[in-house]
């Protein structure tokens, strides 16, 4: 059977598995050298959630699902590509979306930061690129929040995001972040991400074009997967 | 060309985003093939179980296809089964799928790989995702396995085998994941 396989992972975009300034991160990976794996048709194929129903409102994280009420907080607007390394649209392809409220608090039992919850905003969303790999949707801006990483150690505002695109191997999960912030550069999570240009990528941008008059900022975060190889066989589109 | 969007870690709060519902049934009454359990835990460089730890599958079905276009073989679709899985940890830190056992699947150079489910794993703590495959270790098919034989030391590739056990009348393979340190679980650049 022939196959056509994606590009390698890229280790210049990505952290390493061991970071020392994020604590966490030095007992839970990899230490031996990983095993290359020449790809097979296990890799190339990956869900695609293709038959997925949306529920509405899963791209709207700024009411609650249950009462319809408004969350509190700053709305924005998430607009962004999905596209592979060579610009190609990834299309239909599922995101999910988790983040914390305005406040810097997440709906979630282990979070003990002492800010207040918000009835309405569970943090949560889906959205599903469209044709030309564009996804839309509505949030509150999230808060920072503290960790225990380190002394006084307080994470940027971010948006957990997570992509599986075609195949098993680009599957992706990231978070992004909000121009100006003074926290990102003492974040260690931000600053595992090895190249000044990899971190620049996980750079959110204001978009002006986005923003509603009267009701809403706009910001852009385009991302990108795993492309495919090119094969000598490929005739030109 | 661009580059691609850098990994960063899922972090303590995933499960909003990620595993609200339960996504580690896979096989329903009406799923072709033998009804499995796979369960086990993923243990840190300490070997201490993580709780804040998501694992993914994503296999063929009974017959040996994938539910994806590229996969091309005439092998029978089964519509009851998308092959993919996710499942977070309960109060004792296991994961758990139930599934059924995958088909051979065809490899390259036009060889056969032994059943086999690939795995991808996520936690607080790690900043990129880390990739495996559970084989089956009753499983004859595993002694032509070029991905198995790729792992060069023989305790190594036992890091690959999932233990079949039984309780309550179902089949229940352990696979425990090792991210690092003694019996390191083999992961795959891929
Ligand atoms: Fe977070």
């Amino acid at each position: 059977m022939e196959i056509k396989t994606y590009n390698p992972r890229d280790w210049r975009s990505h952290p390493p598995y061991s970071f020392k300034d994020y604590g966490s991160s030095v007992k839970r990976g990899p230490l031996k050298k990983l095993l290359p794996l020449k790809q097979t048709l296990s890799e190339i194929t990956g869900p695609l959630f293709s038959d997925i129903k949306l529920a509405p409102g899963e791209n709207d994280l700024t009411r609650s699902a249950d009462s319809g009420k408004e969350a509190m907080g700053e709305r924005i607007i998430v607009v962004g590509r999905v596209l592979d390394e060579d610009d190609r649209p990834v299309p239909n392809t599922l995101i999910e979306i988790w983040q914390a409220n305005a406040a810097g608090r997440y709906h979630h039992p282990v979070d003990q930061h002492n800010a207040p919850l918000d009835p309405n905003f569970s943090g949560a969303g889906r959205c599903v690129t469209n044709e030309r790999g564009e996804y839309r949707y509505l949030t509150i801006k999230p808060g920072a929040y503290p960790w225990l990483n380190h002394s006084n150690a307080w994470r940027p505002a971010h948006i957990h995001l997570s992509f599986f695109g075609p195949a098993f191997v680009t599957r992706l999960v990231t978070q992004f972040f909000f121009p100006g912030d003074p926290l990102i550069p003492l974040d260690p999570i931000f600053n595992s991400v090895p190249t000044k240009a990899g971190r620049q990528r996980l750079m959110a941008s204001y978009a002006h074009d986005v923003t509603e008059p009267e009701f809403a900022l706009g910001y852009r975060f385009d991302v990108v997967l795993r492309g495919r190889q090119a094969t000598p066989f490929e005739g030109p589109q | 060309m661009s580059k691609e969007t850098p990994s960063q870690t899922v972090g303590p709060f995933y499960s909003i985003g990620m595993t609200r519902q339960p996504m580690n049934l896979m096989a329903s009454a009406s799923t072709q093939g033998e009804r499995i359990c796979i369960e086990g835990q993923v243990l840190d460089g300490d070997g201490v179980p993580i709780p804040d730890v998501m694992v993914e599958i994503w296999q063929a079905n009974g017959y040996g296809r994938y539910n994806h276009p590229d996969d091309k073989q005439e092998k029978p679709l089964d519509k009851s089964f998308t092959g993919w899985g996710r499942s977070g940890t309960d109060a004792k830190c296991f994961y758990r799928f139930e599934t059924i056992k995958p088909g051979p699947v065809p490899g390259n150079d036009g060889a056969v790989q032994a059943p086999h489910i690939n795995v991808v794993i996520f936690a607080r703590g790690m900043l990129v995702h880390a990739f495996t495959r559970i084989y089956f270790a009753d499983e004859p098919a595993n002694g032509d396995d070029a991905v198995l034989n790729s792992v060069k030391n023989k305790a190594r590739r036992k890091t690959l085998l999932a233990q079949r056990g039984e309780r309550d009348g179902k089949i229940v393979y352990r696979f425990d994941i090792r991210l690092q340190g003694g019996g390191e679980t083999v992961f795959f650049d891929m």
